[in-house]
């Protein structure tokens, strides 16, 4: 590699080629950025990133907006999708043509910063969107001419954006431009020192906005509560309101996850923190307990009457379980004045439900209303006979409001004073409407396509295993074939990239492989017979004895050579699921795993342990494919970098014929020790398998079974799910990778634990 | 010869039943076989044994291993004395010869050269070679053999030789179901049922962070000494979190959630 240090490969010189630009600096960093670029993005988001930086190295703007670009980028995609790799040249473009390119640079060097603080798509679009408004806001034309100058505080405020948005929220953000905007928009000197952050009233006005409590700092905290008192390992993904700073925040949950404002000021006084728990606390307590309901035929008056019982319920249920939060819940929760219920003129009807909610959770509300009285008793009764249900809240919320309906109530002048519960999600996830329609008839398509793919060609004939059938407690004999074959190869460099990505990692991890690494001798102390005498011992018995007390016998030493026989076989779930990005990173798990398993092999390598790796995936029982990746006495070489590199995933996860396969050849190891590693993104499944627990119980029994060969199964999961089954399978020999991103540092600290 | 009655459990333990095991550990012992008890750390191995040993009428010896422990300190050895040398049983021996329930705690924890010495002990020989003092002992017709192990180590160095294992019976322990382990609680300690059923959830709440930061929930032991400490008059709160949270973690951000569960629980 040092040999030629100018030539490129043959590789990079492609990509040279399609940047098409002659500048000296940029050839000088080409190579480093195109690797950390080929090791972070998908090959789509590669294209986007060439492409893009094509068309900025030919703005005209000189070689440092493509130089930067060309470092930064990956990284924000990483962050924030590949979508960014496009919006960034777009905004770099838009700048250009609006005579204010002397913003790019400071633009493009900050935006991997501002990703860090604003981690999801949807809030690294909103800041760009706020850069172009206070651009399009600083950018002055002069008077009866037709030249424009460029904004005064843009490049000054874009260098100072990594430290503003690790103090405040993008709120908070926007706010401070706005002041900045008022004050100075006339004084291109002032607008200058204000947007630097240098004068006063700029610093005060920041410090002003640096209130409550941020989602990036408590992340963890929240993801642990949800977690750990709920059993709920749903994502939480913060939003921003920018753009909308006149309702309050709102949380709500859908497919994509829980989501919570990305701040929570603190109220009176009661904490950001706690808000964040309460609301998360409710959200819980819907996923627990609320179903869905049919609202076609609903007005909207009818449907707020069901959600404040159906809130009331799971807010119930919560505080009986969790009596400390019934302080946190009131506190939050509005007290209604009933008074507001005499004026005819306004609209009423959310006093009466913030009323009837009040006085179904606090026994110490008081109010003379003798019908809310009445419905908070029926609501006691039915929560008197256990959890009740959706349905039963939905009849009494109809009935509410059939009772409670004034003509008053229609009228446009509404009291929302005091109304809203604060802690309470918006409550999208319990509607259901049948008009619009998920069609079905598409779900079960793709079925078919899969079967074509059955005609290539098998290496090897294949071997049988049994499957264990738990619902008879037997074996299904020959049940599973298993084709094992080589695993394509292909080039070893995209290994060797990854694996210089992490060279800080593996410096650091050289050392403490160092440490384990078997030395020729190791000392055994405290022998009773032994090949030496241990003369610390010896004299301390000595004087014990002397002392007249009684001397510890053990006073020899005896040697042991080579601690360490171990073979270690890792099986890699290849299916289809890990081609899904990871939430909040460019990569795949697919790809992830890959510099997981590089670093793995690097680190095992190192300590001399035989090691092979594997790969499989199923497209039903008679077609489980094993690939051989390594074998265990295969060096750790370009053909090995190569399979690695090359690897794809598709179909599903027949977990016990692999894992019985890959105990096969582990069972032939010598090795006194014999750890099988298997690392995998879900639960067992295959298509031909329709009950979820059948594969399971399979997987269980091959543990079993391994564990009866003297083989140590050992299970990495990347799903955050995995609690409902893995300990199933794998008793307690697993982890659960909650981060996957951290997975390329996590396996092998595992692998080191696992065998110190 | 020892004086067996010494080794007696005198008065009756308290352990409640989970299953069936005190009817399984009873035919196991009517046919001398081997027992390992599995489980976690804190969720009443050795309490059980102990009960049984209590339910049976029959000695208890007890061994907590270690790393260093090596086997003359199970068989025994010669020892200096004014007048030469003296032999001396150790704990294993004693066991042996007086027809004791001998129990070895946390037997991973033990060097392998030290566990192969129980394996005659444990096959239909029933024998102990004392190879130093030229001895071969015959177990009596009372000795048992029981190991603990905890599997939730996670170490593979640290797993017992498959010939070790396969000389036992074995039983599964686990922390028991919420109602349960609550009634534990409050027939150890006498504290009221419902503040037991809270220290529950709050364990429970820890188990579930298990792989996600902590490598073990928070055990019934520590639960009872949570409880203790509240019967004892240390307020609620204060005792949860210097029995139950302080001991397991570091971790900032786990303190702080399970300090907050006790909130939530205790309210
Ligand atoms: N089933 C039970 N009946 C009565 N007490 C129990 C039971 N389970 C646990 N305990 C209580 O938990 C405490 C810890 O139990 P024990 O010492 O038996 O744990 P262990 O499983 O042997 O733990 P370790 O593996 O750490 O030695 C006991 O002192 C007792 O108070
Ligand atoms: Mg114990």
């Amino acid at each position: 590699m040092a040999v030629e240090a100018t030539a490129r490969s043959e590789e990079l010189e492609g990509y040279w080629q399609r940047l098409g630009c002659r500048f000296a600096l940029v050839d000088a960093v080409f190579d480093e950025c195109m690797k950390e670029a080929l090791t972070s993005l998908s090959p789509a988001g590669l294209d986007a990133y060439l492409d893009n930086a094509r068309f900025i190295g030919k703005m005209g703007r000189g070689a440092e907006p493509l130089l930067v670009y060309l470092e930064d980028a990956p990284r924000v995609a990483v962050l924030v999708g590949e979508q960014s790799l496009t919006d960034l040249r777009e905004f770099a473009y838009y700048m250009s043509t609006h005579t204010n390119f002397k913003a790019i640079v400071p633009f493009l060097q900050t935006c991997a910063a501002a990703a860090e603080c604003l981690p999801t798509q949807e809030l690294f679009k909103q800041y760009v969107e706020l850069v172009r408004d206070m651009m399009d806001r600083t950018t002055g034309s002069v008077h009866g001419h037709h030249t424009t100058f460029a904004s005064p505080g843009l490049p000054e405020m874009l260098k100072q954006v990594p430290s503003i948005l690790s103090l405040v929220p993008l709120g908070g953000f926007k706010n401070w431009i706005d002041y900045g905007i008022r004050y100075y928009n006339d004084h291109p000197e002032r607008q200058i020192e204000y947007f630097s952050l240098q004068s006063a009233d700029s610093k005060a006005v920041l410090q002003r906005e640096r209130h409550g409590t941020l989602f990036i700092d408590n992340e963890r905290k929240l993801d642990l509560y949800l977690r750990g008192l709920w059993q709920d390992p749903e994502q939480l993904v913060p939003y921003s309101q920018v753009f909308d700073s006149l309702t309050k925040p709102t949380p709500y949950y859908d497919d994509d996850g829980i989501r919570v404002p990305d701040v929570f000021d603190d109220l009176g006084d009661i904490r950001g923190i706690e808000r964040y728990r309460a609301a998360l606390a409710h959200m819980a307590a819907h996923r627990r307990w609320s179903t869905k309901m049919v609202v076609d035929n609903w007005s909207p008056f009818q449907r707020l009457g069901v959600e404040v019982f159906e809130d009331c319920r799971v807010d119930f249920l919560t505080m009986q379980r969790f009596p400390g939060l019934r302080r946190l819940f009131l506190a939050l929760h509005p007290i209604p004045d009933e008074r507001l219920l005499d004026n005819p003129e306004a609209s009423a009807i959310r006093v009466k439900l913030a009323m009837v909610s009040r006085a179904m959770l606090d026994p110490d509300y008081e109010y003379k209303n003798t019908d809310i009285r009445e419905f908070a008793n029926r609501f006691h009764e039915a929560m008197a006979a256990g959890e009740s249900s959706s349905p039963e809240m939905s009849r009494l919320g109809l009935s509410f409001i059939a009772r409670m309906r004034r003509q008053s109530d229609l009228s446009p002048n509404v009291y929302f004073q005091d109304t809203e519960v604060d802690y309470r999600d918006d409550n999208r996830h319990l509607w259901i409407y049948l008009e619009k329609g998920d069609d079905e008839d598409t779900l079960f398509e793709h079925l078919d396509i899969k079967k074509k793919e059955e005609e290539e060609l098998h290496a090897l004939p294949p071997r049988h295993y049994d499957e264990w059938d738990y619902s008879n407690q037997s074996y299904r004999p020959d049940w599973a074939s298993v084709y094992e074959m080589k695993h394509p190869g292909g080039s070893p460099a995209k290994v060797d990239a990854l694996l210089e990505k992490h060279a800080g990692l593996a410096k650091r991890m050289k050392r403490i492989l160092d440490l384990i690494k078997p030395q020729d001798k190791v000392r055994i102390r405290y022998q009773e017979e032994g090949s030496e005498l241990d003369l610390d011992i010896a004299i301390r018995s000595l004087i014990d004895y002397k002392a007249g007390s009684q001397p510890d016998p053990r006073i020899n030493m005896s040697h042991r050579t080579d601690g360490r026989n171990i073979a270690v076989s890792l099986v890699l779930d290849l299916s289809e699921s890990l081609n899904e990005k990871v939430q909040g990173s460019g990569q795949t798990i697919l790809e992830l795993s890959q510099e997981a398993v590089s670093l793995l092999a690097w680190s095992v390598e190192h300590l001399g342990d035989p090691f092979a790796i594997s790969g499989f995936h199923s497209n039903t029982r008679h077609d489980v494919r094993y690939y051989h990746i390594k074998g265990y006495n295969e060096p750790w070489d370009d053909s090995v970098k190569g399979r690695i590199g090359a690897m794809q995933a598709a179909w599903s996860t027949r977990m016990g014929a692999a894992m019985r396969h890959a105990g096969h050849y582990l069972k032939a190891q010598p090795a006194d020790k014999k750890l099988l590693l298997i690392l995998t993104d879900g639960e067992p499944a295959d298509i031909d398998t329709r009950d979820p627990q059948s594969l399971i119980q399979d997987a269980r029994q091959a543990v079993k079974e391994l564990d009866r060969d003297g083989i140590y199964t050992y299970c990495i999961n990347l799903d955050p799910k995995a609690d409902e089954y893995v300990s199933d399978i794998f008793g307690r020999q697993y982890t659960i990778v909650d981060k996957i991103e951290q997975l390329p540092v996590k396996l092998p600290e595992l692998f080191i634990a696992l065998t110190k | 010869m020892e004086n067996k009655e010494q080794y007696k459990v005198r008065s009756e333990p308290f352990y409640q039943a989970q299953g069936d095991e005190v009817a399984l550990y009873e035919a196991a012992y009517n046919a001398r076989l081997p027992v390992m008890v599995k489980g976690p750390t804190g969720c009443g191995k050795s309490r059980f044994i102990e009960y049984m040993a209590w339910k049976l009428n029959k000695p208890l010896i007890t061994v907590a291993c270690n790393e260093d422990m090596t086997a003359s300190d199970l068989v025994g050895r010669y020892l200096l004395d004014a007048n030469g040398t003296r032999w001396l049983d150790g704990p294993l021996t004693i066991a042996a010869r007086i027809g004791a329930i001998c129990y070895l705690d946390e037997i991973v924890e033990a060097r392998q050269d030290t566990t192969v010495v129980i394996h005659p002990l444990t096959d239909h020989r029933r024998t102990l070679p004392l190879d130093k003092k030229g001895e071969l002992i015959e177990a009596h017709p009372d000795f048992q053999l029981v190991i603990s192990y905890n599997p939730g180590y996670q170490s593979l160095m640290k797993d017992l030789k498959q010939s070790t294992k396969q000389r036992f019976t074995g039983f599964d322990f686990d922390y028991p179901d919420a109602a349960l382990e609550s009634e534990i609680l409050a027939k150890e300690t006498g504290l009221a049922i419902e503040v037991c059923g809270k220290l529950v959830q709050i364990g429970q709440a820890a188990r579930n962070l298990k792989g996600h930061g902590l490598d073990e929930g928070i055990s019934t032991r520590l639960l009872v000494y949570a409880a203790t400490l509240i019967k004892n008059g240390v307020e609620t709160k204060a005792a949860c979190r210097m029995a139950m949270v302080r001991p397991i973690t570091d971790d900032a951000d786990i303190r702080d959630t399970l300090d907050h569960a006790i909130d939530a629980a205790f309210g």
